[in-house]
């Protein structure tokens, strides 16, 4: 006997509304039933952070989650971070610093460094995040392709430019 | 100014980026069933009778099959010699299983969530056998054999290049080293699993698979064998494939299954592998033992080298490669980059109880060069030398290329010494000694190691048909057609899956037709849009498919040339093609845009002589002998005494893949393959306990490194052009996985100096360091 729940969610800022069995997870309801197959599964259990998606801000892996317990929530995925075709400034660092070979992690690790990004909060206004500390938090996720190197980059000049650009905006005019 | 040699930005990312990659698993087919495999729990067992009526009987449950429903169909990969036991590889097994998670039957149903969940209502009647589950015990006399037939569970036993001098030189030669080396069984590790999805296209009278794999058309002239279809009625398109590393190289049992059962319902079937199947159910490879002997003279060059090589290829040979694969590219290139007069190898692929092997990322070129940067390292203590002088008197000079070895193989130009040069120049400039020193200061052991290596890639035919396999890979054909438009697209053979293809072959074709490489779009991965190919592994692509693809915009380029020089009344030889402009030279006003040439010669094609109407195309192949790409190393690393983790704490590489096509590509290839290198120094290891249970099948026994366990990685390039190539460059897909184990195993090493231990083995693990510092392991490096 299947035990079905009706929920409702928010993804990327679009209203779902949907029937789903208590075990699916969060992870296979994104993709197979709502259709963003963005987010990816590298392990299922939780290691790898391909799956990594937003729920209500915060970075979750969606394969540790049941698609009911997202009734009510706000999820963010990779299909949301651009504007259209216009990439944002991490989709674009990526790009231009070779965080991405296979692709294949890749939205995990947007999602985990949007997550992080959004709640940064420069101690001093224009104080420059430690590469360390973009390490470790790239250390939550794997990627077999690129060392890793390219993905902490990305993050930290992202990171860099959105205090700089926050330091800037707090400026008395 | 050429495209080739920018960084140019990878046409790929885009679609990654905005999470429109299309994976294997991300194709939306809303009535696709989904495949599940019951699996075996035992490393060896007979086989009884298999009860799928409970399984049948769940709701939702399509379909189960097992191998006796289905024929029994099987792969054969064979080796045409006398030295080697072909093994057939059942699809589904039937008698008999050989390793923990060998599939026994197939479940089909609606959706993954059920067909896993009948999977387990598979009644099986196994009765369990002793597993052979390590490589002694595989060679053991009276071990219990894998596969009726092979004595010793040997499958490959070939000597090579023996030489009746060589016990005179170790009889006689002042210093003689050597030990036993071993190396850990690895996983590849893609992040994206194995995946198939196989539908059954009524209109073409064809099965259209979507598989993850780096060789579609070996997997299409795979399921044509075990099915017994003609490759016309298979058409295997590789989409967005999620890394490979080798893994995805070889013709999975379960892509096969799937293709059977889409065939006979007539609907399509999708079957994603979860990662405890890739763990330890797909292919693992890397375990390898090596009993070397190596004889020196006192000035530290090398007089002799003896070797036996024995490779645990588990239970199967993988289609095409063979499991031969390992043990006959390490008894041939185990010299490596070092002049060495005499030779003995003996290399064996040994069957055991555990998942079979593919030629994972450098195949048997990291150990190999483990062994070589390790037997350079005891002669230069034994003669209290300095190892990279040691290196220096034994190496291919400069002058001396192209130079053919004791091993019949002939190296090309490569730059050895200076590559070793330059990593000395820079570890002295960036003060890696004073750091070392400083680390030590601070309780830390520190140490600095080296590796000196070349690779060969880009084998074709000429190379490959000395192994002997029944399917001899090597070539690829590329076409290059250009559309009204003045637009172009290539098709290859080649597969990539992360190496940006896309974007490298665009710069190539741009160059030779004066286009820029967004007017070049790169079709690869199909089998109905390319002719004949072999993928991608083996560093092969930029070299043969890139230089096919070459070929073929030269002849377009040839073709374009023409037509201007017809339009505008000169002479071809004139005709240079530049910014999307043929234009005659010296005559600033004598041009017309490309664009233009290819809207006549199809839509006013009467307006050209008749040679050049109908069409800009042209199609080329490949086939070279294969060229040395090469590199030196150098890894700082400490210890930390108290929990005895180990840390890299620096690390450089020196390359040298000839002219690089794209930098940044270049190195993002480099920087991944080091990292693999360091986790199998330090990290990885596929485990297996005495009854051939898998240890390993979750990420968290399996330890793949994270940014945490890496350090910045630094790039030198050095540029010997290839003269085996069109555009001058060498493959370099490995060369970080291959020089990077040597590297930390020596500078792991150096940071136990004076300990009395050496450790000959990876992964060095922090109980080999407790160990070490303990004085439990004294004794283990061998001689010296």
């Amino acid at each position: 006997m299947k035990d079905i729940h009706l929920i409702r969610l928010r993804v990327n800022g679009r209203e779902h509304e949907l029937a789903v069995e208590a075990r699916r997870t969060l992870a296979d309801m994104l993709r197979d039933d709502l259709g963003y197959t963005g987010t990816h599964l590298g392990c299922e259990h939780g290691i790898c952070g391909a799956c990594t998606v937003l729920v209500d801000g915060a970075p979750a892996r969606s394969c540790l989650m049941f698609g009911v317990q997202a009734d009510g929530a706000e999820i963010s995925t990779v299909e949301g971070l651009a504007d259209g075709e216009q990439l944002s400034d991490l989709q674009q660092s990526f790009s231009d610093r070779h965080g991405l070979q296979c692709g294949f992690c890749t939205p995990g690790f947007l999602m985990l460094a949007e997550g992080y990004l959004a709640e940064d909060r420069p101690g001093a206004a224009g104080a420059e995040p430690a590469e360390a500390e973009i390490r470790e938090l790239v250390a939550a996720n794997l990627c077999r392709c690129t060392g890793y190197q390219g993905i902490v980059e990305a993050v930290l000049a992202t990171a860099r430019s959105r205090r700089q650009r926050a330091a800037g905006a707090q400026e008395p005019r | 100014m050429t495209w080739v040699g920018a960084s140019v930005p990878r046409k790929e990312d885009q679609r990654m980026l905005l999470g429109r990659g299309r994976f294997t698993g991300d194709i939306n087919r809303g009535a696709a069933l989904h495949a599940a495999f019951a699996r075996s729990p035992h490393a060896a067992a007979s086989l009884g009778p298999i009860d799928l009526s409970q399984a049948l009987a769940a709701p939702g449950v399509v379909a189960a099959c097992t191998a006796a429903d289905l024929g029994d169909p099987a792969l054969l990969a064979v080796l045409e010699r006398p030295e080697f036991v072909p093994t057939r590889l059942p699809l589904l097994a039937i008698g008999q299983v050989r390793h923990v998670g060998e599939p026994v039957a197939v479940v089909v149903a609606g959706d993954p969530y059920t067909a896993e969940d009948a999977a387990e209502l598979v009644a099986v009647d196994y009765t369990a056998q002793p597993a052979v589950a390590s490589l002694d015990g595989a060679r053991a006399p009276g071990a219990r054999p894998v596969h009726d037939g092979p004595a010793g569970n040997c499958l490959v036993d070939l000597t090579m290049f023996d030489d009746d001098r060589l016990p005179g030189i170790f009889a006689t030669a002042p210093v003689l080293v050597g030990g036993r080396l071993r190396s850990g069984r690895l996983a590849a590790l893609p992040l994206e699993g194995r995946a198939c999805l196989a539908e059954w296209d009524e209109r073409d009278g064809q099965l259209v698979m979507h598989v993850s794999t780096q060789v579609p058309h070996q997997v299409r002239s795979g399921v044509a064998q075990a099915l017994s279809l003609a490759e016309r009625q298979i058409r295997v398109i590789a989409p967005d494939v999620g890394g490979g590393f080798g893994l995805k190289c070889v013709v999975g049992r379960e892509e096969l299954v799937v293709a059977a059962m889409a065939l006979r319902l007539r609907r399509p079937v999708r079957w994603v592998e979860d990662r405890q199947e890739n763990l330890t159910a797909s292919f693992h490879g890397h375990e390898q033992c090596y009993d070397v002997r190596a004889a020196f003279d006192a000035d530290g060059r090398i007089l002799g080298l003896a070797a036996d090589i024995d490779c645990d290829v588990g239970a199967y040979s993988a289609f095409p490669f063979t499991c031969g694969v390992e043990p006959l590219m390490a008894a041939t290139e185990l010299p490596g980059i070092y002049k060495v007069p005499a030779y003995r190898a003996r290399g064996r692929a040994i069957a055991s109880n555990k998942a079979p092997t593919a030629p994972y990322r450098g195949v048997s070129r990291p150990q190999l060069v483990l062994v070589m940067e390790r037997l350079m390292e005891k002669a230069a203590r034994q003669l209290g030398l300095d190892p990279l002088t040691v290196r220096r008197r034994n190496m291919i000079s400069p002058g001396e290329f192209p130079y053919t070895g004791v091993n019949g193989i002939t190296y090309d130009e490569g730059s050895y010494a200076e590559s070793l040069d330059r990593a000395e120049k820079q570890v002295a400039e960036a003060g890696w000694a004073a750091e070392r020193d400083r680390l030590r200061g601070q309780g830390l052991r520190a140490g600095i190691g080296y590796s000196c290596f070349s690779e060969r890639t880009a084998y074709g035919t000429p190379v490959m048909s000395l192994r002997r396999m029944r399917m001899t890979p090597g070539y690829d054909t590329a076409s290059v057609r250009m559309d009204p438009s003045g637009e172009v697209i290539v098709t290859t053979g080649t597969c990539g899956h992360g190496q940006g293809h896309e974007t490298t072959f665009a710069q190539i074709v741009a160059d030779r037709l004066g286009i820029d490489p967004g007017q070049v779009r790169l079709r690869e991965g199909d089998t109905d849009l390319a002719s004949y190919g072999w993928g991608t592994w083996g560093s092969r692509s930029i070299v043969i498919g890139g230089s096919a693809a070459s070929r073929a915009a030269e002849q377009v380029a040839a073709q374009l040339r023409a037509v201007a020089a017809h339009l505008l009344e000169a002479s071809a030889a004139d005709i240079e093609l530049a910014a999307g402009t043929a234009r005659v030279r010296g005559d600033a006003s004598a041009a017309l845009p490309i664009s233009e040439l290819a809207r006549i010669v199809h839509f006013q094609t009467h307006r050209v002589p008749e040679p050049l109407r109908y069409g800009l195309e042209a199609r080329s192949s490949f086939d070279p002998p294969g060229t040395f790409s090469n590199g030196c190393h150098a890894a700082m690393v400490s210890i930390d005494v108290g929990t005895c983790e180990i840390r890299l704490r620096r690390y450089l590489v020196v390359e040298d893949c000839g002219v690089v096509i794209n930098p940044m590509i270049v190195d993002g290839q480099v920087r991944g393959g080091v990292a693999q290198g360091v986790a199998a120094a330090l990290l990885e290891q596929v485990r297996y306990d005495a009854q051939g249970q898998p240890g390993s099948a979750t990420l968290m026994d399996y330890l793949a490194p994270t940014a945490a366990e890496l350090c910045p990685i630094e790039i030198t390039h050095l540029e010997t052009p290839s003269a085996h190539s069109e555009t001058g460059a060498k493959g370099m897909g490995e060369g970080g996985t291959i020089g990077a184990p040597a590297a930390v195993l020596n500078a792991v090493n150096d940071a136990l100096a004076g300990t009395g231990t050496s450790f000959d083995h990876i992964p060095v693990l922090p109980s080999d360091i407790h160990a070490a510092l303990t004085g439990a392991a004294r004794g283990e490096g061998g001689t010296a």
